[in-house]
């Protein structure tokens, strides 16, 4: 059993079915990526396991215990921190209080936490006192990351992280996106730029109309002759 | 179809009760005002119903068709025309010059140019404007001031300014739309606040044109004259054999007395019955274009667009423009119930606009008519109109029973029963909140009855 | 040097020193509907209202205690008031909030209809401020009228002309500056503060942080039903207090709002300062302040004013159009909203 385990989802906005019983799961020190065509259900699977996305069958747990029911806001009180693909930053805010309203809920010194975030993303200490809407593609998504990171959570999703962003800023975002797992992080993504992002995947899903098409290793999927030829372009 | 008639029928039925128990007059004219306030009611629904516009100045389009009623109906005052005619309209020529070069120039140019050329420009103009026009307008206010001391109107059947208040209406709101729409839906409602505040203001202290408060009186009338009317033999003789047995009764100096009183009477309630038969037309025919036009063509594309904006407007129909159609439409239906008002009437009293009166009440008729719904707004209209008129008693009423314990010089209960008319006031607002919350698709809803709460926003 | 000195008093006095007060409290009330706007997105129809009501509350509660013999010395004792005007305010506000607008944040409706509910909330409070205290004028300022009256500026200065600054305008000024010092460090030092700017910015990231709507909506309620009934109680010691000018003052209320940009606090001052330096200054008759500085210059009979004070309220209007012409999201960059 997975450190975060969503098994057989089945749901979708509005009374249209998009999830049709994919299963997806990450662990601790691994980073997960989701890719597929469009209309995939790929960003959709992610929000169902946030609990924004409500399922009609299946299940969500974390650590093994179910999450069913239960809102976002109180998953992400569990542990769970989401990086929407847009609007996923505090405009008017300063870098640093976006990363204060990250560590919102917690009560302890956060000074530890804000150092670590600008060790990760360095431009974001000299940024510390430009507001949101200020900076850079790249550094939005920095900044959104850092955010997240700052409610110590253990499952981190971001959602098509890259999109957006020049390619050697993501491919740089990328592997800071891989540094975090060595923490212990489960990290998962749904990513559109699908080999760069299986490059770095330690598993990777490939969804297709709601469904587990192919799941294997990033190296594995980038090596499947099939996976290639449908989704990657050959 | 069948809930309209059972809730016209309720209506009627208490028409009915009034001309029974209070009488036949105070129905008639409670009626007139239904009438009126249906088509301002179908002029605000309109917007709000057809495109989500949210129009806080119906005051303001009802006050412009009420002075078109008057510079179309009021015999001209030839002797302050003479004072001060040529210095008005030379001044405000030159008002118009400056503007539209202004204009020109504000189009024409870039940069800060397009700024600093126009602004001063303007300027300039108004003061050129205030040389000509101070002087013409102390001269026409100072001419028989007790009488007069504005220049009346065109002298023409008043029925004329019907139509034009309708284009006044729509020209106004064509000013506003351009502004404001576009925006953020709340520009709009701030935007016609704004206009119908400072158009008030105008009617009030231009004395020049409207007399202002001192009221601009004798207004022709569509209908046969009252006073005229009761010299009428063939109406003295119909009132006597409909009140013979009452008549017989009574001693020949009292019934006299008697008849002149029923004939009085009768004659009010026949030039009551004219306008309400004038009203109702109108009415008949403004609904009746209504609802062709939403089977129309352009009644499609108007709710293709209220349902789903983006979409539309991703198929490159051009919403503001659509947006701004309506918006003149629903303005100038609006300006025509203000001239009718005004007609109704026979005089211009800048007072009486009030925004409680002529804009949230009228707001209160659509939405508990039924928002998008033409024959529900008019409903709502004679509905709302109804309880306004009747809730006064009944204010005095609940006053007099809850306070019935308190001593009769007890000074809370004189003041509450001094300010027992603002009871209807708070009723209204509950009525709106209850509505909108509880019922938010109104009493006759728009045919098909999907969840309206977000249709009848044009989100 | 004189005729200078007499006409920039004169100028001082009777542009400045009012405009400066009334801008204040028109800041104040823009400050509020800039809060509503920003946490709860719509623009609040019932503001002028409401201030009405904080108003009235405040003024019965100044007669209670002017009858109850309390005095606050050269201060008005609506101060001493003020605290139950604002509790009784801040009561409604949940209330309302609790009884209509809850529902249709719920619906997620659009902005239009929270706009309609809340002139349903304006018609019962106009209806309940004229039950309560009828629709005619009340003064209730009492304490010291002038803080410097006219004759002890002449007599200090030896002009022609004075100053007369009075305790009315000066108070404004001060609870003014105070309230919105207030405002601003508790959005930028405390937590709450932080989470209101989070939501009002980016509402579902700041649910994503667990921001709780429900503290967030009803500290908003407090402090823009605070910001309103002092910005009522002000403007009433000030001028006098009249049910239907609250509702009035709706219209340069929101052209504040919208010169300085929808939801931004520091706009909203300065919009209210432009709205209330622009009405002020086209209203004022010029005559006697260009004689001092050019004297014998010949200008006929007339007073020198640019809009006569009956279309006040047009100088609002068209600050607005402008606005919505050249800088419809504010002359501070406001954020877009739908």
């Amino acid at each position: 059993m997975s450190y975060l385990n969503g098994s057989k989802m089945c749901g979708g906005y509005n009374g249209v079915q998009i999830l049709n019983g994919c299963s997806i799961s990450v662990d601790r020190g691994q980073v997960v990526v989701i890719v597929g065509p469009n209309g995939a259900g790929k960003s959709t699977a992610m929000k169902a396991l946030l609990g924004i996305v409500p399922l009609t069958t299946g299940d969500v747990a974390l650590d093994g215990k179910s999450l069913g029911g239960m809102d976002p806001q109180s998953r992400v009180n569990r542990g769970i921190a989401f990086v929407p693909q847009t609007d996923n930053i505090f405009p008017t805010m300063t870098v640093l209080e976006n990363l204060k309203m990250g560590a919102y809920l917690r009560r302890d010194d956060i000074g530890a936490s804000i150092e670590e975030v600008f060790e990760t993303f360095p431009i974001l200490r000299t940024k510390r006192g430009d507001l949101g809407r200020t900076l850079s593609g790249g550094q939005r998504q920095q900044l959104a990351v850092g955010r997240a990171l700052m409610s110590q959570p253990t499952v981190l999703m971001l959602d098509e992280p890259t999109a957006g962003v020049s390619p050697n800023v993501a491919a740089d975002l990328l592997r800071q996106i891989v540094a975090l797992k060595e923490r212990g992080l489960a990290v998962l993504m749904v990513e559109q730029n699908a080999r760069q992002a299986l490059e770095i995947a330690d598993v990777g899903y490939v969804l297709v109309l709601g469904e587990n098409r192919f799941t294997g290793s990033g190296q594995d999927l980038l090596a499947d002759h099939e996976v290639r030829r449908s989704f990657l372009g050959g | 179809m069948k809930r309209a008639v059972q809730l016209y029928g309720v209506l009627t039925i208490l028409f009915l009760l009034v001309g029974f128990f209070q009488s036949w007059s105070v129905a008639l004219a409670t009626l007139n005002l239904c009438l009126i306030s249906a088509i301002m009611a179908l002029g605000v629904n309109i917007q709000w119903g057809y495109a989500g516009l949210f129009n806080a100045g119906i005051m303001g389009f009802a006050a412009i068709g009420g002075v078109v009623a008057l510079l179309v109906g009021h015999a001209p005052v030839w002797g302050a025309i003479e004072q001060g005619g040529a210095g008005i309209a030379l001044s405000f020529v030159v008002l118009a010059i400056g503007v539209v070069a202004a204009a020109i120039l504000f189009r024409c140019l870039k940069g800060v140019l397009k700024y600093t050329l126009p602004a001063p420009m303007l300027v300039v103009s108004f003061v050129l404007f205030r040389q000509f026009f101070v002087p013409a307008r102390q001269a026409i206010e100072a001419y028989d001031p007790a009488a007069s001391g504005f220049m009346g109107g065109l002298g023409l059947p008043i029925l004329f300014s019907w139509p034009l208040a309708g284009l006044a209406g729509a020209g106004v709101a064509f000013l506003i739309g351009k502004v404001a729409l576009g925006l953020r839906s709340d520009y709009l409602a701030i935007a016609t606040l704004g206009i119908s505040e400072i158009i008030v203001a105008m009617v009030k202290n231009e004395n020049w044109l409207t007399r202002g408060v001192k009221n601009a009186t004798g207004l022709p009338q569509p209908v046969p004259d009252g006073r005229l009317l009761q010299q009428q033999t063939w109406l003295i003789d119909l009132v006597t054999w409909m009140n013979r047995s009452y008549l017989e009764a009574l001693s020949a100096t009292e019934q006299t007395a008697a008849l002149r009183l029923l004939v009085a009477e009768a004659s009010s309630i026949i030039v009551k019955l004219a306008f309400a038969g004038l009203f109702a037309a109108v009415l008949a025919g403004l609904l009746a274009l209504c609802v062709f036009a939403l089977k129309s063509p352009w009644g499609r594309m108007i709710r293709a667009i209220r349902d789903n904006e983006i979409a539309a407007g991703a198929m490159g129909k051009d919403v503001a423009w659509r947006h701004l159609q309506i918006l003149m439409l629903g303005s100038a239906v609006v300006g025509i119930a203000g001239a009718m008002l005004v007609t109704l009437d026979g005089q211009l009293t800048p007072a009486a606009y009030i925004p409680l009166r002529y804009t949230f009440l009228i707001w209160v008729m659509v939405i508990v008519g039924g928002s998008g719904s033409n024959v529900g707004s008019v409903f709502g209209a004679f509905l709302i109109w109804f309880v306004w008129v009747q809730s006064e008693p009944i204010g005095y009423w609940l006053v007099k029973m809850t306070t019935f314990w308190m001593n009769d010089t007890s000074p809370i209960r004189t003041h509450l029963l001094e300010q027992a008319q603002y009871f209807r006031v708070l009723m209204m607002g509950t009525i709106l909140l209850l509505v909108l919350r509880f019922h938010p698709q109104g009493f006759l809803p728009e045919r098909p009855r999907r969840n309206r709460q977000s249709r009848s926003v044009g989100e | 040097m004189d005729n200078l000195l007499n006409g920039l008093v004169l100028f001082l006095n009777f542009v400045v020193v009012p405009a400066t007060s009334y801008g204040a409290q028109l800041a104040l009330g823009a400050l509020g509907v800039n809060l509503i706007f920003g946490v709860l997105r719509f623009s609040n129809f019932a503001h002028g209202d409401t201030m009405a009501f904080g108003t009235m509350l405040t003024i019965l509660g100044t007669w209670a205690l002017q009858s109850a013999g309390f005095s606050l010395g050269f201060l008005p004792t609506a101060l001493a008031a003020l605290p139950l005007g604002i509790a009784g305010t801040i009561l409604f506000c949940l209330a309302a909030d609790r009884l209509v607008y809850a529902h249709y944040r719920r619906q997620k409706a659009a902005p239009v209809v929270f706009m309609m509910a809340s002139m349903g909330v304006m018609f019962i409070l106009n209806g309940v401020v004229r039950i309560v205290i009828g629709p005619n004028e009340r003064n209730f300022a009492d304490g010291e009228r002038f803080l410097v009256t006219a004759q002890q500026f002449k007599d200090a200065t030896g002009l022609l002309e004075g100053v007369t600054i009075r305790t009315s305008q000066a108070l404004t000024l001060a609870v003014a500056v105070l309230a919105v010092l207030a405002l601003f460090l508790f959005l930028q030092r405390t937590r709450t503060g932080a989470a209101m700017r989070a939501f009002s910015d980016n509402e579902t990231l700041a649910l994503l942080c667990g921001v709780s709507p429900k503290v967030v909506i009803r500290t908003t309620w407090i402090i823009a039903a605070t910001l309103m009934t002092v910005a009522g109680v002000l403007y009433g010691l000030d001028k006098s207090f009249r049910p239907f000018t609250y509702f009035q003052i709706l219209l340069p209320i929101f052209a504040a709002a919208i010169v300085g940009g929808f939801g931004r606090p520091v706009g909203a001052i300065i919009g209210g300062f432009i709205v209330a330096f622009s009405e002020i200054a086209l209203t004022y008759a010029y005559r006697k302040v260009v004689l001092y500085f050019l004297p014998g210059s010949d200008m006929g009979d007339s007073l020198l004013q640019l809009v006569p004070t009956d279309y006040k309220f047009s100088i609002s209007f068209v600050i607005l159009v402008v606005i919505l012409i050249i800088a419809p999201t504010g002359i501070l960059k406001a954020k877009s909203s739908s």
